[in-house]
């Protein structure tokens, strides 16, 4: 053995490191908890760095994990050592192939952060469902429970593959511990050799296919042989446990670390035992070590491998007096008798041989739920489950970790169960995604690490929401290893980077005895404890605790950081810790902060380091008083006038305590009320926009483009402004649809971002001032009690109707209700517009199918939901089904939608006489192409329904049931470039080829952003992204020219901040037609890398570069003879490196390697022209007129 | 005709050199410009306040968005490759020394000292075989005199002074009090040369939208008359080398450049309006003035019409302005 070398990483980068270095191609689809995996190996393969053998691994990203498995499948085929990493709805496209490459026995270990299946709702995190699905598969399953396992089995996984010719299953728990940083002990490059056999390797290549060996592989069989042959690989698996344990011995010979199939833990005459896989199995061994060591008699198996299972192996590893055994499953059967650990346990004791046989007559075994989607597993519960079995019958199929109070299956614990040792620091910070809390806590961990003998953990809790994203860091340091998989509930440190958080989170509840407490805050330490409210003084002084207080964004700006406080708090914490000694801290921290900024300048590292010499000298201890000063109370999460659903399942969500809230508080099948994001306060912005009245010009283009719909425009009856409150400020509109009307501008101040891309596009200017507009960022804090009056007012007063807006264009869409806002998308968010627009304008007849992604994270991500509905209570229906599908699930709405439509008409023909044929005639023949038309037919429905009541038919009700489907429904299917060009491109198309009244919108942001920016097909050609480092050397693809190859399908290309109303015309031609539209929506985004608040002038230069040229391509010319298309865009007036220069991800190219982007930005130039000329002249085309077309609107079967 | 003058100490066998422009950002066209004849290259500058603005301006949009979100710890990648600092200028410097034969001259401007300092060092380890210091600076404090300013310059040529091996020349605008007074101490600082003058962006401003603009409009041969007037006065005094930027674009632009003093002329107006083969236009044009005008060299035409050499020095004085209004006065009276 070498000496030993400990690093400080997080379970997917260990993992990559082994995959990475064990490796000749992998192929990759980014999902989450899983995408680092790829983007390391992605990462590394372009720094130059070979796997053990010298080769630089082969990385490619495909269009979708069934496009990563085909190529894993057919790389394993073709010979090459291959791998993959995934999780939940990719680990389940990739089933398919997995079947194929166990039943071709192929030597192949895919990675996988296991994580939750979406049923009732989608969730990111973790649980072993995924895997379970995989069960059947034929492939190998190993469970690693830490960051060092995951490392281990790595490697080991690999080894037993190639050795028995099974393909493994690596898994690990998403997040807990794909995302905890461990210090682990590395596998260094000679273990990986010793490892892995050379002869397994080239037994590997002699199976390969190839024309200098040929063989067919992949025939079909039929009745008389498929069976026998099924079975004619067996042996392997009855092999294969026996292979994993020789590795396992290998391993330990190599490395001293000692592995097996199935591990016991705990007393040896242990009576009572926990079966389980997974990141939990640490906490339950923390618990049982505990427990034995109060002399309690328990004990624990960690299975290891899970298929082929081990029952051999399981049956000696139970102890001989066991009577009580607990099966935990992380993952959900629904009808089954037990979940799949458990019934595997079952069997395997009924199929062990005699002498391994239990006493089933003493013997209880219950099955168990917990954990699922990452919730917590403590050792409350472990105790708890313990103590169950205590019982003379515990109960079956239970749950732990909820409250079940609809089927009674939880199993109830005592919370202040609390085993954290005292050697373990235990430190939980507050703060916010944009001021790098985590940032300099994973540092910090790296440092303690690195720098002490400390064994060290760090495990993040991130925010649903992208605007103000509220972080929680969870580090624990201590002179063992740490087995703690479970949030820190008993902290001897709480930072608390944000003041305002004391309003709404008790995080002091998790203060321990002594604790101390940091809080940055922008008071002095003789006059912060008056700011504290009731709750925090008490438990201060309740406690007994220690206070520090810093203003760090005073710090953090005289350093010259703006509001980035990280540096500033992770000094302090140093120093107040002193985990190192205060000059080494320092120093540890300078270099750390050089490590992590030095490539992006002296001059960010010089401020940084500057931020750690002011930071100790404006750090203060307060003396906790005696008494408690004020009797100011936390504010409540939710209003009292909110709904009672609100009130107590989202308030109770928004205050960090959804852990609480029992099985009785959630609808069974995922339904959820809409518009419940504005009783969420949530006041993040510093600045936010001032209306100056006398300086506006009343064009609306703020409300327009305002990314959270914080800012809107509205025109109403002056006669209201009587009861405006004092500081509502109004114009006379200056229009002629609503002449005489009163006008304002209106910020809602406690949702706006503080983006400050509405200020941006104001185009109005104080002539005497004209760095002043009429909307000008102002204080927050000093404006929020006029403004949040003035909101409210604002709401109140009457929105005007559809038909009397006479021009609905992008001023007059403005003063439609949006039915979309304060959604959770970033600050900036270059989506979000045209949802609101889409809202704005069909809003109340509407139906969206949302592909994954950010629109359907912050469109469907509790606890809050922005889509709301309006005084009738209409809105958009919205759901989201997958990745993959969305075209096809927005094409079922429409089906549905038609069919029940046509229901109705049926209906109304069959009763006609008794509803009466005038009303029925009226409504058959109604023309609702336009809102009077949709208006008449919503009050000709009214009528029926009243008629119908009245009617004692069943076929009455019937109708009653579909009447409001004989008013026009809007189907609208959304996504990003991710869906719409990889992904479900295949859907797209095939919709796109029907004859069916679908609206695609496709938000185009030219990478995966809701995954972090890795390259897709609409990244554009000299842009860096994940997996296109070097910047992507071919162009983007054209979605529209592909989608004009047939000819009956709508296509527009548009970018509001570059043309507005062509953007509004877009929408509304799109919905007109009868047929299916595809709109291509630019859609600028925080991977662009710039101040999203000047996105519309960037989008401005896209298009008068031609990198994104204006277009709408109508198919009801065709019908007319006329050129379809029609360019909005003028030909090109800037060069496209003006476009280019403005965005870190070309610039990023332009530093790297400037004779390429030279190249590339000429190659662009070049395609750009091109791109241009083609539109150009097809803008101009001639076509012999069609006198005999059917229907100009094309709508042949409307 | 021998056209052999020396610039820094680095002969050259004319005096008509790339002045510092995005000429050279493109490795082809500075082939050409060699290949046109131009005798030496200057890079454009350094901006350390370039640098500063650009790291500035990255940190936010790639580190606010950073570990804040459990499915997106970043939104770019960070290959090790891409920095915001200095190296692409100084990778280009390297490839300017490897690719061409001509010398070449980098220039910085700085806005700290270190910066001064610390890139001036750095571009001096690329083989660069001289450097320029733009001295470019708007003052804006009222509380800083000019005195302040220019013992500013002078202490950051000393100091580099003292850390460089190669010569360094110092490129001005015409707006100091006292030119001769700045030059002396900045020659008694260690400047081997300098460059007359550069020409900054200029505020403008957009009518229709109230805002303001920056232009750089190209030199035309009107400005070359300041030049002529400073360089006349320098090189009379001094024994710097002196070298004119701004409005030589035709032969005769280019003699009197060379007969107020010059030993180079930096050209970039002219050479993006006329190509590469202006330098070949003024070297034929100098080359034949010269023998037309019975000169055996180019030395000895240098400084003929400076301030200490001109048959009629009071050009360079106040009276000439007087004495032209008087003669304006003659044509406007009736």
């Amino acid at each position: 053995m070498g000496e030993k070398v400990f690093i400080t990483l997080d379970g997917n980068e260990a993992v990559a490191s082994v995959a990475h270095r064990t490796n000749e191609v992998i192929a990759i689809y980014p999902i989450t908890p899983a995408s680092p995996m790829g983007e390391h190996a992605d990462a590394w393969a372009a720094k130059g760095i070979p796997n053990i053998w010298g080769i630089i691994p082969d990385v490619v990203e495909m269009q979708s994990e069934a496009g990563a498995a085909g190529t894993v499948h057919g790389s394993l085929q073709a010979g090459a050592l291959t791998t993959s990493f995934t999780a939940s709805q990719g680990l389940l496209l990739m089933i398919p192939n997995l079947f194929k490459i166990a039943g071709e026995l192929t030597a192949f270990t895919l990675h996988v952060a296991a994580r939750t299946i979406a049923t009732h709702a989608l969730s990111i995190f973790g649980d072993h469902s995924d895997v379970m699905a995989c069960r059947g598969t034929g492939f190998a399953i190993l469970c690693s429970s830490s960051v060092q396992e995951a490392h281990d089995f790595a490697l080991i996984a690999q080894v037993a593959s190639l050795e028995s010719r099974i393909p493994f299953l690596h898994f690990f728990d998403g997040f807990r511990t794909s995302h905890e940083i461990q210090k682990i002990e590395k596998l260094q490059d000679d273990v990986l050799r010793a490892m892995i056999s050379e002869d397994r390797i080239h037994e590997h290549r002699m199976r390969a296919l190839t024309p200098d060996r040929p063989v067919l592989r992949g025939a079909a069989q039929n009745p008389d042989t498929f069976f026998q042959a099924r079975e004619a690989g067996n042996h392997f698996y009855l092999e294969c446990p026996g292979k994993l344990e020789a590795a396992f011995r290998k391993f330990e010979q190599l490395t001293g670390r000692s592995y097996d199939l199935v591990t016991y833990h705990g007393d040896p005459d242990a009576s009572k035992v926990l079966v389980l896989m997974g990141s939990g199995a640490e906490t339950a061994q923390e618990t049982v070590d505990f427990l034995c060591s109060k002399g309690e008699r328990v004990g624990m198996i960690k299975v290891n491998l899970f298929r082929p299972f081990p029952k051999l192996a399981f049956a000696r590893a139970l102890p001989r007096n066991v009577d009580r055994i607990a099966v935990l499953d992380r993952t959900k059967e629904p009808g089954s008798l037990g979940e799949p650990l458990y019934q595997d346990v079952l069997t395997a004791l009924h199929q062990a041989p005699p002498e391994l046989k239990p006493n089933f007559d003493n013997l209880r075994i219950v099955g168990g739920r917990y954990g699922l989607s990452s919730k917590e597993f403590t050792p409350a519960m472990v105790h708890g489950i313990y103590q169950e079995l205590s019982k003379d019958e515990p109960k079956q199929g239970f749950t732990i970790g909820i409250i079940d109070d609809v089927t009674q299956t939880s199993l109830s614990y005592d919370p202040n169960f609390n085993i954290e040792p005292d050697e373990v620091v235990r430190s939980v910070f507050f703060g916010l995604g944009s001021d790098g809390t985590v940032g300099a806590n994973k540092n910090s961990i790296k440092i303690i690490g690195e720098q002490t003998d400390n064994y060290a953990q760090g495990y993040f809790v991130y925010d649903s929401k992208k605007a103000g994203a509220v972080t929680i860091s969870h580090l624990r340091f201590g002179p063992k290893p740490i087995r703690s998989t479970y949030l820190i509930q008993s902290a001897n440190f709480v930072g608390c980077h944000q003041f305002q958080f004391l309003n709404k989170f008790e995080m002091l509840d998790r203060a321990a005895e002594g604790a101390t407490f940091l809080l940055n805050a922008p008071y002095r330490a003789d006059e912060i404890w008056d700011q504290l409210p009731l709750e925090v003084q008490e438990t201060l002084i309740a406690k007994k605790m220690r206070f520090f207080v810093v203003d760090a964004y005073k710090v953090a700006k005289e350093a010259g950081l703006g509001p980035r406080i990280n540096t500033v708090m992770q000094t302090c914490f140093f120093q107040i810790t002193a985990i190192l000694p205060g000059e080494q801290a320092s120093e540890e921290i300078k270099k750390a902060i050089k490590k992590t900024y030095g490539k992006r300048g002296e001059e960010v590292v010089r401020r940084n380091c500057k931020a750690v010499d002011l930071s100790l000298a404006n750090l203060h201890e307060v003396q906790v008083p005696a008494k408690v000063t004020t009797n100011r109370r936390m504010p409540p999460t939710i209003p009292d006038e909110a709904p009672d659903f609100v009130k107590s399942v989202t308030g109770v969500m928004l205050a960090g305590k959804g852990d609480s809230l029992p099985v009785s508080a959630f609808p069974p099948d995922g339904t959820w009320p809409l518009g419940t994001t504005k009783w969420e306060k949530r006041n993040i912005a510093q600045e936010i926009p001032i209306w100056d009245k006398e300086i506006c010009i009343q064009c609306n283009q703020c409300a327009f483009v305002c990314p959270h719909t914080a800012i809107r425009a509205k025109v109403y009856d002056p006669v209201l402004l009587e009861e405006a409150p004092e500081g509502f400020q109004s114009l006379t509109f200056k229009g002629k649809d609503f002449k005489g009307q009163a006008y304002t501008i209106q910020v809602a101040p406690e949702d706006c971002t503080g983006c400050r891309l509405c200020v941006e596009v104001c185009p109005a200017k104080n002539k005497e001032n004209p760095r002043f507009k009429a909307i000008n960022m102002q204080s927050q804090r000093e404006h929020v009690e006029v403004e949040r009056e003035n909101f409210d007012f604002f709401l109140e007063l009457p929105e005007p109707h559809r038909e009397q807006i006479a021009r609905l264009d992008g001023k007059g869409s403005q003063f439609l209700e949006p039915l979309f806002e304060f959604s959770g998308a970033c600050p900036g968010c270059g989506e979000t517009p045209y949802i609101k627009l889409l809202t704005q304008l069909f809003g109340d007849r509407l139906l969206i199918a949302n592909a994954t992604g950010c629109s359907s994270i912050y469109g469907g991500n509790l606890p809050t939901t922005p889509y709301c509905t309006n005084e009738e209570g209409r809105g958009p229906a919205w759901s989201n089904s997958l990745f993959e599908d969305n075209a096809e699930f927005g094409l079922g709405f429409r089906l549905a939608v038609d069919r029940q439509e046509e229901v109705a008409k049926a209906l109304l023909k069959e009763l006609a006489e008794p509803i009466g044929p005038s009303l029925v005639d009226a409504l058959l023949g109604i023309d609702q192409r336009e809102e009077a038309g949709i208006r008449e037919a919503r009050s000709l429905v009214a009528d029926l329904k009243k008629t119908l009541l009245d009617m004692d038919n069943p076929k009455a009700q019937r109708l009653f049931d579909v009447a409001d489907y004989l008013v026009r429904k809007s189907v609208w299917i959304l996504g990003g470039d991710g869906w719409a060009y990889d992904i479900g491109y295949g859907g797209v198309d095939h919709v796109l080829s029907m004859e069916r009244d679908v609206n695609l919108l496709v938000m185009d942001t030219q990478v995966y952003s809701n995954t972090g920016g890795q390259q897709s097909k609409a990244t554009p050609l000299g842009a860096a992204a994940k997996f296109a480092v070097a910047g992507r050397g071919i162009p983007k693809k054209d979605l529209g020219r592909e989608a004009m190859s047939y000819d009956h399908v709508y296509i527009a290309q548009v970018a509001f901040g570059a043309k507005i109303n062509q953007t509004v015309e877009a929408f509304r031609e799109a919905e007109s037609w009868h047929g299916p539209s595809l709109i291509i929506a630019y859609s600028p985004c925080v991977a662009h890398g710039y101040d999203l608040a000047h996105s519309a002038e960037q989008m401005n230069i896209a298009a008068n570069s031609g990198f994104w040229p204006l277009y709408r391509y109508d198919p009801r010319k065709l019908h007319a003879g006329e050129a379809p298309l029609k360019l909005d865009s003028r030909k090109p007036k800037l060069p496209i490196s003006k476009f280019m220069e403005n965005e870190t991800r070309f610039r990023m190219v332009q530093r790297m390697d400037p004779a390429r982007y030279q190249y590339l930005q000429k190659e662009a130039q070049r395609v750009v022209n091109q791109e241009y000329s083609y539109l150009e002249q097809l803008a101009g085309i001639k076509l012999p007129s069609d006198q005999n077309a059917s229907e100009s609107d094309g709508a042949k079967n409307k | 005709m021998n056209l052999d003058t020396k610039w820094l100490g680095l002969s050259l066998p004319h005096p008509f050199v790339v002045g510092a422009s995005p000429l050279v950002d493109d490795m082809d066209t500075v082939r050409r410009l060699e290949d046109g004849g131009a005798a030496a290259v200057i890079m454009h500058s350094l901006f350390e306040e370039q640098i500063l603005a650009e790291e500035l301006a990255t940190l936010g949009p790639m580190d606010e968005a950073r570990e804040a979100y459990g499915e997106a710890l970043d939104f770019l990648p960070m290959p090790d490759e891409f920095s915001l600092g200095p190296e692409p200028y100084l990778d280009h410097c390297r490839q300017l020394k490897e690719a061409l034969s001509i010398p070449v001259i980098a220039s910085l401007n700085g806005t700290t000292k270190g910066g001064w300092l610390r890139y001036g060092k750095l571009i001096q380890e690329t083989g660069v075989d001289a450097l320029e210091l733009n001295f470019y600076d708007i003052p804006q404090d009222a509380s800083q005199s000019s005195e302040d300013i220019e013992t500013q310059f002078c202490d950051i040529v000393w100091e580099l002074r003292g850390i460089l091996d190669i010569p360094i020349s110092v490129k001005l605008s015409p707006f100091f009090t006292s030119l001769p007074h700045f030059a002396l101490k900045l020659e008694e600082a260690g400047v081997a040369g300098l460059v007359l003058f550069n020409r900054p962006f200029e505020p403008d401003y957009d009518i229709e939208n109230l805002a303001g603009t920056r232009t750089l409009h190209l030199s035309k041969s009107k400005e070359l008359l300041s030049r002529l007037r400073w360089c006349g006065i320098l090189s009379s005094e001094r024994s710097l080398d002196l070298s004119i930027s701004g409005g030589v674009h035709t032969p005769a632009d280019g003699i009197k450049a060379i007969l107020s003093g010059a030993c180079t002329v930096q050209l970039v107006s002219a050479v993006l309006e006329h190509g590469a083969h202006i330098f070949g236009t003024l070297r034929d044009g100098l080359s034949e003035w010269l023998e037309d005008m019975d000169y055996k060299s180019l030395d000895q035409a240098r400084g003929a019409l400076n301030l200490s050499r001109c048959p009629n020095p009071e050009i360079y004085k106040r009276a000439n302005y007087i004495h032209l209004l008087q003669s304006w006065r003659g044509v406007l009276e009736p």
